[in-house]
């Protein structure tokens, strides 16, 4: 199979590189592009430390082949980060004690990031549905959790 | 800075009492913390692993000759290319002595041991070479239970001969005050209970790895996710046979570790592979080995007998703890030190005796995890605490106050109880729980002697 030439946006700056069959948006995003917010924690799909937006949804990137989404537009965490400060959610997980050992932090708040966008009020319980696919091993959970409604009612 | 050190009561405490941002979130919320794998150096190889599909076998054959073939594979290695393939990590404490391999020899002694190293220019060429690696076994009879293992005609898994460590001559770490037998003969109820624990995963969110990288100046520099920067540094150079001044780790950016990023099980193979290359070379764990190839927390079987009085005063205990280490040392000759001085529990008992077990078998070798040595052991105890009291029908809680340590008592490792505080602290959780305490209870002190 040949390697494909991608195009895609990625935090607002056009991207065209040639990725090689199979390569998932993480690994271009990390290996190609630079981008290392994104970690990979499984590979497999099970643990959300990838987790970007795609099209203003979020996905698990290890888990989409960059060749599927040509002209898609993604977002990263580092996009999310203003020149200036922290975004509300970044702000919210420091005030907040929200990151242990800030492996699982990306993954995280960009998973509330898209929920934010759609539901800028959410309940606790709307709040841990969007996060479910996200694990943080040193179980922080509560502390997430509690930044996350602190950063919705910040910004509503 | 404050004034005053609060015992005059003129302290300008500026940290206790107020949050304080820790020092790597702002790196952790922007994306910005350098994990191990965030570097990408240029021309950067990949190194997969092929391991043993047996639990216990001798090697017949090893043949390497289809994985050299897969496209973008550039070098295979073997035992031969390790310079000292023998070791043991707490050989830097001078305990054991070298016993584990860097990469398997002979035979192998548990399911997933590592036995060929395959590099390559793409991580998914590197698993294709792993994968086309052909080793032919002859198989042996596995040991899967401590017990087993330990008896007197039990094949023995290593070549020093025993499948236990031996503490300073002796079979097992033992802990000997009073006479156990007088305290049970004397004691108004006898109980014995048994318990069993499974291996633990330690599971980080961040899997083990490492990336070497040679320098121009022939030092390797390791970024790593060790918990353990310099015990990894020291073991690797001795492993590589080189001076310790030759190798760089840049670590302490951990994703998640608890107990499973202490051993050394990646850095040496993979600054070996970087030396022969010339490249950098990346080795980390997918998510299969971290959960099944990681070392978890020992699996350990707990009897406990203990004789007990009337009015619930522990007279004697007799505790026999076996750690099922797997297939190598690791950190479990310590942990079994530990959990030898740990068993009495927190009380004082005139009669104590333990016989602590490391032993070996053909499982996965397990090490280091929260609190390793002590936790199941506290389960254990504690548990037994509980059904001692119910069985006697008398306050869990005041059994435990009791028989607990008091200042100027005498541990069963011989030494004086000092700084005690369990008194204070079941009298305190009983307060903030509601838990009712008569006054002869709610009086007693850990300073006051028995």
């Amino acid at each position: 199979m040949p390697s494909s030439v991608i195009e895609i946006t990625v935090n607002g700056s056009e991207e065209e590189f040639i990725a090689k069959p199979g390569t998932t948006l993480l690994g271009a995003l990390r290996d190609t592009l630079g981008l290392t917010a994104a970690k990979r924690g499984c590979g497999v799909g099970t643990c959300g430390t990838c987790t970007c937006h795609v099209d203003g949804e979020a996905v698990m990137s290890c888990l989409v082949p960059v060749e599927t989404i040509n002209g898609a537009t993604v977002r990263t965490l580092e996009g999310t980060t203003p020149a200036d400060g922290l975004s509300p959610l970044q702000q919210a997980f420091l005030d907040n004690f929200a990151t242990q050992c800030g492996f699982c932090t990306p993954g995280m708040i960009m998973a509330a990031e898209a929920l934010l966008a759609v539901n800028p009020a959410p309940t606790r319980e709307d709040v841990v549905t969007a996060i479910s696919g996200n694990v943080c091993r040193c179980t922080g959970y509560e502390s997430i959790i509690e930044a996350i409604l602190i950063a919705a009612e910040a910004t509503s | 800075m404050s004034e005053g050190n609060g015992a005059n009561g003129n302290s300008t405490f500026d940290v206790i009492g107020k949050p304080v941002q820790r020092l790597d979130s702002l790196g952790h919320v922007t994306g910005r913390t350098q994990f191990f794998e965030d570097v990408n150096p240029a021309g950067m190889l990949h190194l997969k692993m092929h391991r043993s599909e047996r639990h216990h076998a001798n090697l017949v054959s090893v043949d390497t000759s289809e994985a050299e073939k897969v496209k973008g594979v550039v070098q295979i290695l073997t035992h031969e290319d390790v310079p000292k393939n023998w070791y043991t990590v707490l050989t830097l404490i001078n305990v054991g002595y070298p016993e584990e391999l860097v990469l398997a020899e002979k035979k192998v002694l548990w399911y997933g041991e590592p036995i060929v190293a395959v590099v390559a220019t793409s991580e998914r060429a590197a698993r294709e070479g792993a994968a086309a690696v052909k080793v032919e076994y002859e198989d042996l009879e596995p040991i899967f239970d401590v017990e087993e293992a330990i008896k007197a005609d039990a094949y023995p898994l290593k070549p020093h001969g025993t499948n236990y460590f031996e503490y300073e001559g002796h079979h097992c770490r033992r802990v000997r005050l009073g006479d156990v037998e007088k305290g049970f003969a004397e004691a108004d109820h006898i109980f014995e209970f048994k318990y069993q624990s499974k291996p633990i995963e330690q599971a980080p969110t961040e899997t083990t790895g490492c990336i070497v990288e040679p320098r121009h100046d022939g030092r390797l520099k390791i970024y790593s996710n060790t918990q353990a920067a310099f015990f990894t540094l020291d073991n690797t150079a001795l492993i590589l046979d080189v001076p310790f001044g030759k190798l760089q780790v840049v670590g302490g950016t951990v994703g998640g570790g608890f107990g499973g990023k202490v051993d050394v099980t990646v850095e040496p193979i993979t600054c070996i592979a970087a030396m022969k290359t010339g490249k950098p070379v990346k080795y980390v764990y997918d998510r299969y080995e971290e959960m099944q190839i990681s070392s978890p927390r020992a699996a350990e079987r707990i009897y406990i007998k203990d004789g007990v009085m009337n009015d619930g005063t522990i007279v004697a205990r007799q505790v026999t703890l076996y750690a099922d280490a797997g297939a190598y040392s690791r950190h479990s000759p310590y942990a079994t030190t530990k959990a030898a001085a740990h068993m009495p529990g927190p009380y004082n008992i005139p009669n104590v005796h333990i016989d602590s077990w490391c032993v070996y078998t053909n499982r996965t070798p397990s090490s280091a995890m929260r609190g390793f040595g002590v936790t199941i052991g506290d389960f254990a105890l504690e548990t037994t605490m509980d059904r001692i009291a119910r069985a006697l029908d008398l306050d869990p809680l005041q059994l435990r106050l009791k028989n607990a340590y008091r200042d100027g008592d005498m541990k069963a490792h011989h030494k004086v109880a000092e700084g005690t505080a369990l008194i204070e602290v079941i009298q305190k959780a009983a307060e903030q729980v509601g838990h009712e305490l008569p006054d002869e209870y709610r009086a007693m002190s850990s300073k006051e002697a028995r």
